[in-house]
Parts: C-alpha cells; sequence; structure tokens
C-alpha cells in the first residue's frame, strides 16, 4: 500500500499508445470491464441489501398492520390496504409533528441562513485578521456530537439555573420557561439548531464570496457606494443563487430533527417538539407499530422529494440562466 | 508600519466576540465537568469551578462505565470508516476510470437513491438485521455504514481528475487492474481518501438514531447512545454529564481541528458543485 | 478496564465472524452468566446483593445493567424484537399483560409455586394472566402523598384531610403561609401516576368489555378530570414536566412546594438528600379520595425470568434469592422499596417506621388496573390529553371522550384478536 507510483505518467510513454495492436486493446477492454464489475461488486451488493431491499419493504410494510403481535406470530399480521394513512391523517399527534416540523423549517431556515450570511459576510472583509482562526471556531459546533451538546444547552436553557435565562434577566428582563411551555420550546430549540449548524452554510457563502473579483467592490466604492449598497449590488447578487440552493437544502435537514427533542424535551412540552422523525421513532421502535411507522416514513420521503424536486428545479433554471 | 484604523479595530473585536460567542457553550461545558457536585445549580450561575476536580470524570470511568462506552465508540467508527472505505473507494474509482456496460445508467441510478433519506428503510432494516442475528452486535451497527453512496459520489468526482494517461502507461507496462489499482491510483487518492475517512469516522461517532435502535445492550452502547440514557438517569448531576459530554465530544473535535484543512476541502467540493 | 473480550470479538468480526459479539453469557468455563436488566434506583443498587448470590451460587456470574425507566419499556421491547432480552429483568407490573402477549415470559414453574405465597394479593393478582402467574412480585410500590408537616401546622391543620374537597381547602391554606411564588403541590404534566390514582378512586373500571374499550367516560373519572384540572386551575400545582425539575429534593426543602405524590423510594432521597433542618418536617400518608382515603394503583415491579433465556434454572435461582425475605429486608434498608414478600415488613425497621406504615394502609385500598396488554400505551395517550385539557384545549367532558375514543382505536387489535381467540 505505501508503494508510490511506480510508473510516473510520462508523456513519450503514452504518447507511444495507439500504435499498440488493437487485438491487445480489446481484451483489455474485457478485462478492465470485468474488473471494473469487481471494485464495484462490495459497494453494490451492499446498497442493493441494505438500502435498496429496506427501503422497497418499507412501502409494503406501511400497508400492513404489521405490530407487536405479528413480531409475536406472523399470522396476526393483516393488509390493510391504505389503512395506515387513512388513520395518520386523522390523527391529531401526526398533524401536530407535521405543523411543529413546519414551524422548525419556517423560523429555523431563514435564521441560519442569516447567521451564516451574516458571519461569512464579516468574516470577508479584508481587514480580518487571523481569518482562519476565527473560521475554524465558527465551524466547531458543527462537527461536535449533537447528543452531547444537545445535553450541554438542556442546562443552558435552564429555567432556574441556566445561562440564557441569567443573561435576559442581567439586562432586565424576565425569566423565560424555555423547555417548559410549548410557546417557547421551539425557539430554545432552533438556538440550539442554529448555533450547532450555521458553521456549515458559513463556509459554503465564504467559499463564494471569495470568488468575487475585487474590481467589483473597487467600482462600486468609486461610483461612491456605502457598505450597504456594495451589499446589496455587489456580493448579494453574486451569493443569491447559493443562497436559495443552501436554504432548499436545510429545509430537508430541518425534516430530519430527532436527536434534539429525544435529548432535551423528550417530544414535549405538550408534544410541541415532536418532530415527524420524532414520530416516526415512537410509532415503530416504542410501541412497535412498525406498519405505521413505516407509513410516516413514507410521508416524510415524499416531503423531502418534493423539496428535493424545487431544488432540481431551482438549479436548472439558475444554469440556464448563466449561459 | 501601517496604522490601524478604528474601523478595523472594531471589526476585528467583533469577530473574535462573536468566535467567543459561539464557543461558549462549550467552554461552559468544560468548566462546569471540573466543578463540585451541586455548584452549578445556583442562581446566579457561576462561571468558573471554585476548586477544580476530577471526580466527575473518575466516577464516569469507575462507574459508569464510560471506558467500555468509549471503546465501542472508538471501535465501531473507526471499523465503519476501514469498511466504507474499502467498500466506496474501488467503486467510484470504477465509475470514473473504468468503461463498462451500463456505467452511466447505473450512476444515474445511485444519484437518484441519494435523495431517499436512510431513515425511510430503517425499520425493515431492523427486521432484515433481526433474521440475520446482528442485532445487538457491532456488525448490525456498522452495515449502514457499507453502503455509502455519497462515498462513491465523491470518490468518483475527484478520480476524474486523474490523468488518463497515468493509467495507460501503467497498462502498457503490463500491470493488472489490481495493481494499477493499488499502485497508481491510491497514492493518487490518498487526499479525498482522508478526506472520506474522516467524514465517515466523525459521522459514525455523532450517530444516534441508528444505533439507539440496534444496540439494546448496555455493554454495546456507543458514546452518544451511553450518555443519552445517563442524562435521563441522573437529570440532577450536571457536572457529571457535563464531563460526559466532554468526553464524548473532545476526541471529535481534536481530530476535526488536526485534519480541518482535509475536512473544509472536502466538504466544499462535494456540496458547492452538488 | 477489562478489554479482553471486546478486543476478542473485534478480532471475530474482522475475520468475518457476523455472530453476536457480546452477551453471550459463556465467559470461563462451566460459569454461567446471567444478564439482569433493573431500572431506575433498583438497578443502580441491585448489584450490592449480587456478590451475596454468587458466593452461594458459585457457577453463577451475574451482570447487572441498569436502564432508566422512561427508555425501559422501549427498551425491553426492542430487545424482544431483536432476540437480545437478557436472561431476568425487572418489569413494571403493568407490562406483564404485554409482554405475555407476545409470549417473552416464562410463567412460574411448579418448583417455584412457594414463591408465591406470602404474598399481596392486589399486587399478585396484577401478575396473573388467565390462569397463570408470570412474573414474581419483587418490590411493591404504591404512591401517597409525601407533605411538609409544619408547613400544613403553619395553615391550622394538624392532619392531613381525607378527602378531595378538604384537602384542596388545605393546599389553599398552605399556599398562603409559604414563600413567595410557590406552589402547593408538583405533579408533573408528563407522568400519568398522578390522575391514574385518582381515576382509580372512582366506582367503575377504566376500561370496559374484556378491557376491549375505553370507559373514562363515565361520571366518577370526568370528576376525576375536574378535580385534577382544578389543582392547576387554581395556581395550586406548576405546569411543569419532570424534565423541567432539576431537583425535587431542594424545591421541597424550600417550600416552593409542600405536597408531592410519590412512591417509597422517595423516603430514602429525602433522608438523604433533604438538608438537616428540615428533616422533621416531612411525613407520608394516604391518598386522599372522593369521600375518604382513595385507591391507588398496586405498583412495583416484578421479576420476569424471559424464556428466550437459555439459562432459565440459573435465572430462577436469581429470581428466589432476590424474594427471600431477609434479601428483601437488606434491599429494603439500600433502596426504601418495600418488599414483596408480607413477612418481610415484620422487621422493626418497618414495622415502627412512621414514613413506611402509611403505605402498608395505601397498599390494602390499592385496585389493579386493567390487564389489556396497549394499557401502557393508552394511559401515555390519557395524560397526552389530560396535559392538553390542562393548558385548555379540553374540558373534562370532552377530554375524556377524546381518551375514550384514543383508548378504542388502540385496542382494535385486541378486539379482533378476541374474536380470533387469539387473546385473554
Amino acid at each position: 500500500m505505501t508503494m508510490v507510483a511506480q510508473t510516473p505518467p510520462d508523456p513519450v510513454h503514452s504518447e507511444r499508445l495507439p500504435a499498440k495492436t488493437p487485438t491487445k486493446r480489446r481484451g483489455g477492454i474485457g478485462r478492465r470491464e470485468r474488473a471494473a464489475w469487481g471494485f464495484l461488486a462490495p459497494a453494490l451488493i451492499a446498497i442493493a441489501i441494505f438500502f435498496v431491499i429496506p427501503v422497497v419493504s418499507a412501502l409494503l410494510l406501511s400497508l400492513t398492520d404489521f405490530d407487536i403481535y405479528a413480531l409475536a406470530d406472523l399470522a396476526n399480521l393483516r393488509f390493510v390496504g391504505l389503512q395506515n394513512y387513512e388513520r395518520l391523517l386523522s390523527n391529531p399527534l401526526f398533524w401536530t409533528a407535521m405543523r411543529n416540523t413546519a414551524w422548525f423549517a419556517v423560523l429555523g431556515v431563514p435564521l441560519t441562513i442569516a447567521a451564516a450570511l451574516g458571519a461569512a459576510v464579516i468574516l470577508n472583509a479584508r481587514t480580518v485578521k487571523w481569518r482562519p482562526i476565527w473560521r475554524v471556531m465558527l465551524f466547531a459546533p458543527y462537527v461536535t456530537t449533537l447528543v452531547a451538546t444537545a445535553v450541554v444547552w438542556r442546562y443552558l436553557l435552564h429555567t432556574r439555573y441556566g445561562v440564557i435565562n441569567w443573561g435576559l434577566d442581567s439586562i432586565g428582563l424576565p425569566a423565560v420557561d424555555w423547555l417548559g411551555q410549548p410557546e417557547s420550546s421551539i425557539p430554545a430549540i432552533l438556538m440550539f439548531v442554529v448555533w450547532k449548524t450555521f458553521g456549515y452554510n458559513m463556509l459554503i457563502f465564504l467559499a463564494v464570496l471569495q470568488t468575487v473579483p475585487d474590481e467589483l467592490y473597487e467600482a462600486a466604492r468609486i461610483d461612491g457606494a456605502g457598505r450597504w449598497k456594495q451589499f446589496r449590488h455587489v456580493t448579494l447578487p453574486a451569493i443569491a443563487p447559493t443562497v436559495l440552493l443552501v436554504s432548499i437544502i436545510t429545509v430537508a435537514a430541518f425534516f430530519q430533527l430527532f436527536a434534539e427533542p429525544y435529548v432535551m424535551t423528550q417530544g414535549g412540552p405538550a408534544q410541541s417538539t415532536v418532530t415527524v422523525l420524532y414520530f416516526m421513532y415512537e410509532e415503530g421502535f416504542k410501541w412497535w407499530n412498525l406498519g405505521s411507522a413505516s407509513a410516516v416514513a413514507f410521508i416524510l420521503f415524499l416531503c423531502i422529494l418534493a423539496v428535493t424536486l424545487v431544488q432540481l428545479w431551482v438549479s436548472r433554471r439558475l444554469a440556464g440562466s448563466e449561459t | 508600519m501601517t496604522r490601524l484604523k478604528p474601523s478595523t479595530v472594531l471589526l476585528n473585536l467583533g469577530v473574535a466576540l462573536i468566535s467567543l460567542l459561539v464557543l461558549f457553550p462549550l467552554a461552559w461545558m468544560v468548566s462546569v465537568s471540573l466543578m463540585q457536585t451541586g455548584e452549578a445549580a445556583v442562581f446566579p450561575p457561576p462561571l468558573l469551578p471554585s476548586s477544580p476536580t476530577l471526580e466527575h470524570y473518575r466516577d464516569l470511568f469507575a462507574n459508569q462505565g464510560m471506558g467500555r462506552y468509549l471503546w465501542n465508540s472508538v471501535l465501531l467508527a473507526s471499523l465503519a470508516t476501514i469498511l466504507a472505505l474499502s467498500f466506496s473507494v474501488p467503486a467510484g474509482y470504477a465509475f470514473a476510470k473504468l468503461r463498462f456496460k451500463g456505467r452511466d445508467r447505473l450512476f444515474q441510478a445511485l444519484v437518484g437513491i441519494l435523495v431517499i433519506p436512510a431513515q425511510i428503510g430503517t425499520l425493515p432494516l431492523f427486521l432484515l438485521l433481526k433474521q440475520m442475528g446482528l442485532v445487538n452486535t457491532y456488525a448490525g451497527a456498522l452495515v449502514p455504514w457499507l453502503a455509502s453512496i455519497f462515498g462513491i459520489f465523491l470518490v468518483r468526482q475527484y478520480c476524474l481528475s486523474i490523468p488518463d494517461e497515468m493509467l495507460e502507461a501503467a497498462r502498457v507496462d503490463g500491470a493488472t487492474e489490481g495493481q494499477i489499482f493499488r499502485r497508481v491510483v491510491l497514492p493518487a487518492l490518498q487526499p479525498i481518501i482522508v478526506t472520506l475517512g474522516l467524514f465517515i469516522f466523525l459521522g459514525s461517532w455523532n450517530d444516534f438514531l441508528w444505533p439507539l435502535i440496534i444496540l439494546t445492550d448496555q455493554s454495546n452502547y456507543t458514546l452518544p447512545v451511553a450518555l443519552a440514557a445517563l442524562s435521563r438517569e441522573h437529570v440532577q448531576d450536571i457536572e457529571m454529564m457535563m464531563a460526559g459530554a466532554v468526553i464524548t465530544v473532545a476526541p471529535v473535535l481534536i481530530l476535526f481541528l488536526a485534519l480541518q484543512r482535509y475536512y473544509i476541502r472536502g466538504m466544499l467540493a462535494g456540496s458547492v458543485k452538488g | 478496564m477489562d478489554l479482553t473480550p471486546h478486543r476478542r470479538g473485534a478480532l471475530g468480526l474482522l475475520a468475518g465472524g457476523a455472530a453476536a459479539l457480546s452477551g453471550c453469557g459463556r465467559g470461563e468455563a462451566g460459569v454461567t452468566t446471567l444478564r439482569f436488566w433493573a431500572m431506575g434506583n433498583e438497578g443502580t443498587n441491585v448489584p450490592q446483593l449480587i456478590p451475596e448470590f454468587e458466593r452461594l451460587n458459585p457457577g453463577i456470574r451475574v451482570e447487572v445493567q441498569p436502564l432508566p425507566w422512561t427508555a425501559a419499556h422501549e427498551k425491553l421491547l426492542t430487545a424482544y424484537a431483536g432476540d437480545s432480552l437478557p436472561d431476568v429483568g425487572q418489569i413494571g407490573n403493568t407490562w406483564v399483560s404485554e409482554l405475555t402477549a407476545i409470549g417473552a415470559l416464562s410463567p412460574t414453574p411448579a418448583a417455584a409455586a412457594d414463591l408465591l405465597t406470602n404474598q399481596f394479593d392486589a399486587v399478585l393478582d396484577t401478575n396473573r394472566i388467565g390462569d397463570r402467574i408470570m412474573a414474581t412480585p419483587w418490590y411493591v410500590d404504591t404512591r401517597l402523598i409525601f407533605y411538609r408537616t409544619d408547613l400544613l401546622a403553619q395553615a391550622g391543620y394538624d392532619a392531613m384531610p381525607p378527602t378531595w374537597a378538604e384537602w384542596k381547602q388545605a393546599m389553599h391554606a398552605v399556599k398562603r403561609v409559604a414563600p413567595d411564588g410557590s406552589y402547593a403541590i408538583l405533579m408533573p404534566v408528563n407522568e400519568f401516576e398522578q390522575l391514574l390514582t385518582f381515576g382509580l378512586q372512582t366506582e367503575e373500571p377504566l376500561l370496559a368489555e374484556d378491557a376491549t374499550r375505553g370507559n373514562f367516560s363515565n361520571p366518577g373519572f370526568i370528576a376525576a378530570l375536574a378535580f385534577y384540572k382544578s389543582l392547576f386551575d387554581e395556581g395550586l400545582a406548576p405546569l411543569a414536566s419532570s424534565t423541567q425539575i432539576s431537583n425535587t429534593w431542594t424545591e421541597f426543602a424550600r417550600g416552593w412546594f409542600s405536597f408531592y405524590f410519590s412512591g417509597p423510594w422517595t423516603i430514602g432521597d429525602f433522608n438523604t438528600r433533604l438538608p438537616e433542618d428540615v428533616q422533621d418536617d416531612w411525613a407520608t400518608t394516604g391518598v386522599p379520595g372522593p369521600t375518604g382515603l382513595g385507591a391507588s394503583a398496586p405498583g412495583g415491579s416484578s421479576l420476569a425470568v424471559f424464556n428466550s433465556s437459555p439459562h432459565q434454572d440459573a435465572a430462577w435461582r436469581l429470581v428466589r434469592y432476590l424474594s427471600d425475605p431477609q434479601v428483601q429486608v437488606r434491599f429494603q434498608e439500600i433502596t426504601g422499596s418495600l418488599p414483596a414478600r408480607v413477612s418481610a415488613w415484620d422487621v422493626p425497621a418497618l414495622a415502627d417506621d412512621p414514613y413506611v406504615q402509611p403505605f402498608a394502609g395505601q397498599l390494602e385500598r390499592a385496585r389493579a388496573v386493567p390487564k389489556a396488554p396497549e394499557w401502557e400505551r393508552i394511559v401515555t395517550e390519557m395524560q397526552i390529553v389530560a396535559e392538553r385539557m390542562l393548558r385548555g384545549e379540553y374540558t373534562p367532558e370532552t377530554a375524556a371522550a377524546e381518551i375514550d375514543r384514543r383508548a378504542d382505536r388502540l385496542l382494535e387489535k385486541r378486539r379482533w384478536m378476541m374474536e380470533r381467540g387469539r387473546a385473554v
């Protein structure tokens, strides 16, 4: 493995290549094709067994009432058609989960994007020193273990002894029962999520901002544009397509909140933080209604698929307008 | 020397302030983990320990089985990394550089199913692994990492930059495809292997939902699963929970800081293009 | 840390072995390793009893795994689904019918029939499914009221009143003398036990027709809902869930609340954690009912031997050891858990303990909960609806109807299985 390439690329050598006998090349292709399948086989087999088959089975499972009784004895399994879906659509908790998830996305996406964009624009200023250090510091929360930092934030948000309420108290604001009131539980978890994830989007924005040529800013300055005008007329147009795409990706990420409510609130108070994935987990692995849980998974999939299609459509439009 | 303009000083101070604010939760976690039992549960909350102690770390390792969870996490993340790399690197290479029938259609199909969130298959995968007797085993916890379409995708992108001449030259010299892969391709892929390895290691270390489901026995718990369970049992023991959080976060944070160049480069390659 | 078994496991995996890597109970030759899952306080403390058992049974080793109560039920079902149940487990009394329905439990063998004597009838009854006893009561508990004697006295009461109405008056009086911003009683809104207790104090059962239909809309339960709701509406109980209460004993000592609904484990907590100056100022007492001291659910845990265990004999030995009245007395000393064996209550430590005595009376008034496997889920739904009622979404009547609706839906499969004779 440690061996270095024995044959360095050698232009002279390669140029002679077309002159080689065609028969040998054809044999080589056959060998190469076999080799290609050899390289692919392990990954493809794994994907087929551990990904494709489970996903297809999930669809079938969602048409049955597979539950703990069926787990004990398959004779207790009934095919129920679309009944799981019907019941979900009339189950208030399912709609609560959908509504909560939508709230998370509606509030969380603009917050994350704004925080990321703000940080990126500030870091991109030419007069900022030690940029790589700040960049890593701001990104660090993203790589930390979600469960661990959620535990940390649960204490930061503590009603009586939490640092956040202490901060509010010291500027004269009343303490908030962050994780205890249905009205504040989503904003509380969002504070944590934004803190944890904005660094990722910030890095992407920063990379795009660095491709904006300095001359554009130079020209704007000469035209007498101030900071805000420079941002509106140079930065924003340059970064707008990326912001749009990143927003859509972030929406999809917000559909998959699970560990945050699991660790911080267990879905409470009053189910105000039950997300779709949390609901699926409880249906499936707490109560073992695998049929119904699979239906939830499929509805989740359809939502994410819809978001992805929008993303594809947008990126195609953007690509079209550029050329 | 140029004089610093006031606006520059302000800007730099602002950046430093924001960075400190962002790092505050992590610093607070470390600080509280060193406090005496009960010290953090007062108002106003203290920021620094009055007399630092390692008692909670000792307690976690001696009485709460933290050593075992740490070992499980290290083992699982390492095995996941090795397995995922050895599955996805050859496949990514084959998609980029080897011609075979149906290549493009197959690749498009893979990109297509990349849209499907992995959670959908969770329930049937559990039943499948139950049939195979892999529930509550390390092998069961590792299974999802074998099927890393994202890894294949990333490696393929990177492989496209390897010049074909390099491979042809080796073929002319009579090297078999296996030898070419080992001696020419792997060394050229070294940066992306480090990047992908880092992604997988961090991903596996931080993963929660799957190990929570598949590892039913405490002796197999990874750090996040154990920490979630401990934090339900010991809601009141803030200081001990913070020590647990430090043990869980520190390894990945250090690894990231050491290899951040690879991480950030790979991340941008993976996302901006897509 | 002993890492050798893991390292061996890792090598096995790398060699392509996909067998279960741990917990397969085979260590040194001739030694049986029993896996034993226990919850909460019991899980933390039962290891202290194990060395004695291992001394008496040289061929058996016991590995105790503590689980948090809030995750215990799902952990057991997941383990059942994944064929990785332990050999012996502590199970909540109300889970017996569910675990029986899926065939996870080994019924008491004839050789262990003597373990079922010298038990509380109501508790034993919750472990009986059909005509078999599926698990052995380990410790018993039920919830009653812990209260601050000094604050109640300051409010002008020398004893706890026995009816709902009088008790509520007393709570108002106590709230007036307690520090500002205080409440009278703590009832975490994510726990169903308090409401269930009030509900059991009424005439009718909570499920009807062989436990296949909800019966929450009976007048008694609606009255219980109304009483429960009024305690919150009148500012006597904080609208808080247990995840938010950082430290029950500190708050109890500060007088933030003066009545606390809890079980025997709290006696130990209060003894060790309450500050010196309030140690003489608390007591336990039976739960007031609508017209006099009322019922409560016979709680506690049983020891179950899972029928997937290959070590049935060793497992029953462990159950026998932990059921021994002497051992139960020791366990009571360590954990405060009340022994299931009646004769263990004769020791002076229990007979003369003023905190423990009210539990004996409360246990005699205990009333079994319906035995449907779905019960755990039904009470969970009951509390979800109840919490919403507290937050103003339902009145007691509409809440009761909603609970019935949810219960009927949960019981649909049970009705189907009953029709086909597949359930009891």
